[in-house]
């Protein structure tokens, strides 16, 4: 166990190697430059500033640097917030990220897993229907559209919850959280439902009837442990959609998150900025998904590594 | 290789011998479309998909012969360049003209929403067209070649899995981007389809593994014929059932990933509209409007809905094991 966890942790180095390097490459083939803007600047100016940042070493040496402040993670100054270090934006946005990702996945959890586990248990019930047809909503709407349409129904309509703005730990989270967190409540009930339908037709659990346990054990010792085994495998996949949807639902809510600063910082070509939330996020995942493996071989007892 | 498992009809060329001649009438195609069909949810997403393509296909034009209205035309009296409720002509009453209303430039949404449908089923369908390209050459090579070859391309394929990979298309769309509306959507395909491919690689390298030691393959080995030729001929065409049908859910999924990109002003550029862009122009003014949020959002929405009851019904179709479920 102790071997499998040191060696995905050694080949986590060279893939944040390798996404860190696409990205700068990718800045760095881009047309223009974070001070071009509308108006051509002087050349005098334009000559300090590359000297200040200084893109007037060669390619390799700002290359190796790059790579030195992700090592040391100390990410450098941001372009565009003058002044301002990027680690200390990524301080500020990420309680905002991590507060909105982890509430999103708390809850579709627990509704995604009541509702799958209790379709499986009615099978072909007026309730397995009606959840898995809600499950095929969520799935297909996109958050760009649900967000909105809460705004405009709760905040804007009927005036029961505010409409945007972070808050802190507060009502302000409800519209981002339920937003963010519909697709994965449905993608939580129906992995839910097949694997809890698969466990249920399994041998073991024949065998645990067979010697008159009560039906209420065999359905939480044993169904529930197996039946939720592809939910588990699931987590690492989705924190890495939790970001992504995260984007969109800090844009729509103006919470002030990793995905914000994100999107900004590309349209500012922020340089820092970027490649210290590529990396940071690469590594939250990398390790996340370890965490989720390991986790794995805890519950499913036929896991060796 | 059971009976159920006969080499499709849609590769007749495919010289596999079949070990034990199908019953007439009960080829795995055959099966799976008289199961598809009986599927209500599925008949009534084709059905769906059916119209909303056909009208982002022929639409705008009868909108611009009946009424004038194209997806940019701003029109010329200028009491008329006001946002319209659905349904509402310009005095108020109760009018056909526009069905969906009108944005705040006085455009027909339902011509926009049209067009728009048009650029996103165009961008789901070629960037899964690519996925598939990548995911079954890719797949296939290593299951055939298999042993350290495979186990090479596998880890690559888990690593990518981890990778946050959408922030990478957001870096490309937003540096690169920008320079024309055609230029965009190229982009948009080829990105879109180089993120999602992974899935598609892994189920096909599967198919592959367990075909590849089955007698027909042996037989075409015997028989001289080039491993290129047996994986294009013989493996690949017995592994079209799970293609089928992952490919058929990718569509929707990439079709949310470039709504998702152009709602946030990464993806296609004005002129041209797609559905998210639509989205996003609607949210601007939702307080006021909100038709032109719901409008467009609607479309989409019962759009990958629909196309998502479509896979499914063909992965019970066509997979029976899952269908005792």
């Amino acid at each position: 166990m102790l071997r499998f966890i040191l060696r995905r942790l050694f080949v986590t180095v060279p893939m944040v190697l390798v996404v860190v390097s696409l990205t700068w490459g990718l800045i760095r083939l881009a047309p223009g430059n974070f001070y071009t803007g509308e108006k051509p600047i002087p050349p005098a100016i334009e000559q300090n500033l590359r000297q200040r940042y200084g893109l007037d070493r060669p390619w390799y040496v700002q290359y190796g640097r790059m790579l030195g402040s992700v090592a040391a993670g100390d990410f450098g100054i941001s372009l565009h917030y003058i002044g301002q270090p990027v680690n200390g934006i990524l301080a500020s946005a990420l309680p905002v990220s991590a507060l909105l990702g982890a509430l999103s996945y708390l809850l579709a959890l627990v509704v995604g897993v009541a509702a799958g586990v209790l379709a499986a248990l009615r099978q072909n019930s007026r309730l397995d229907y009606a959840s898995m047809t809600a499950a095929m909503v969520g799935i297909s709407l996109p958050n760009f559209v649900l967000g909105p349409v809460l705004v405009l129904v709760f905040a804007l309509s009927w005036y029961w919850l505010p409409p945007a703005r972070w808050n802190g730990f507060g009502i302000n989270l409800i519209l981002p959280v339920v937003t963010l967190s519909a697709v994965y409540m449905a993608y939580v009930a129906r992995l839910a439902r097949s694997g809890m339908l698969e466990v249920l037709r399994s041998n073991y659990i024949r065998t645990a009837r067979a010697k008159g346990l009560p039906e209420r054990t065999v359905l939480l010792r044993h169904a529930v442990r197996g039946g939720l085994l592809p939910v588990v495998s699931f987590s690492g996949p989705a924190l890495a959609f939790l970001i992504t949807g995260a984007v969109v639902v800090e844009r729509i809510f103006a919470l002030p998150g990793l995905g914000n600063y994100f999107i900004n910082a590309n349209l500012n070509r922020d340089e820092p900025l970027i490649i210290g939330i590529v990396a940071f996020t690469s590594i939250a995942v990398l390790v996340f998904n370890l965490l989720v493996d390991v986790a794995y071989a805890f519950v499913d007892p036929r896991v060796r590594y | 290789m059971s009976g159920t498992d006969a080499p499709p009809p849609i590769a007749p060329a495919s010289d596999a011998p079949a070990p034990d001649a199908p019953v007439a009438g009960t080829s795995l195609w055959r099966d799976a479309r008289r199961r598809l069909l009986r599927n209500r949810l599925a008949v009534f997403g084709l059905v769906v998909v059916a119209i909303v393509l056909t009208a982002s296909l022929v639409g705008p034009a009868i909108i611009e012969w009946t009424t004038g209205n194209t997806y940019d035309s701003i029109p010329a009296d200028r009491s008329r360049i006001r946002a319209l409720p659905p349904f509402t002509g310009v005095d108020g009453r109760f009018s056909w003209e526009h069905p969906m209303g009108t944005d705040i430039l006085g455009r027909d949404i339902l011509a926009r929403v049209l067009l728009g449908g048009r650029i996103s089923l165009m961008v789901g369908i070629i960037s899964t067209v690519v996925s598939l390209v990548i995911g079954v050459a890719y797949g296939a090579t290593a299951g055939y070649v298999g042993g350290r070859v495979d186990e090479a391309m596998m880890r690559v394929v888990d690593v990518l899995y981890a990778v946050p990979y959408m922030m990478i298309v957001i870096v490309l769309l937003a540096l690169f981007g920008g320079q024309s509306p055609l230029g965009q959507l190229v982009l948009l395909f080829v990105s879109l389809g180089a993120v999602s491919w992974l899935t598609m690689a892994r189920i096909v390298r599967g198919q592959v593994l367990s075909l590849k030691n089955q007698e027909f393959v042996l037989a075409a080995r015997a028989t001289g014929v080039r491993a290129t030729r047996i994986v294009a001929r013989h493996l690949v065409p017995n592994a079209l059932g799970p293609v089928v049908v992952y490919a058929t859910l990718t569509i929707p999924s990439v079709m949310l990933l470039e709504a998702f990109l152009s709602f946030l002003g990464l993806g296609v550029q004005a002129p041209l509209a797609s559905w998210g862009s639509l989205a996003a122009e609607g949210v601007q003014n939702m307080a006021v409007f909100p038709w032109q949020l719901i409008c467009p959002g609607a479309t989409m929405g019962i759009t990958l809905f629909s196309l998502n009851f479509i896979g499914d019904g063909l992965r019970d179709a066509l997979d029976p094991q899952m269908r005792k479920s």
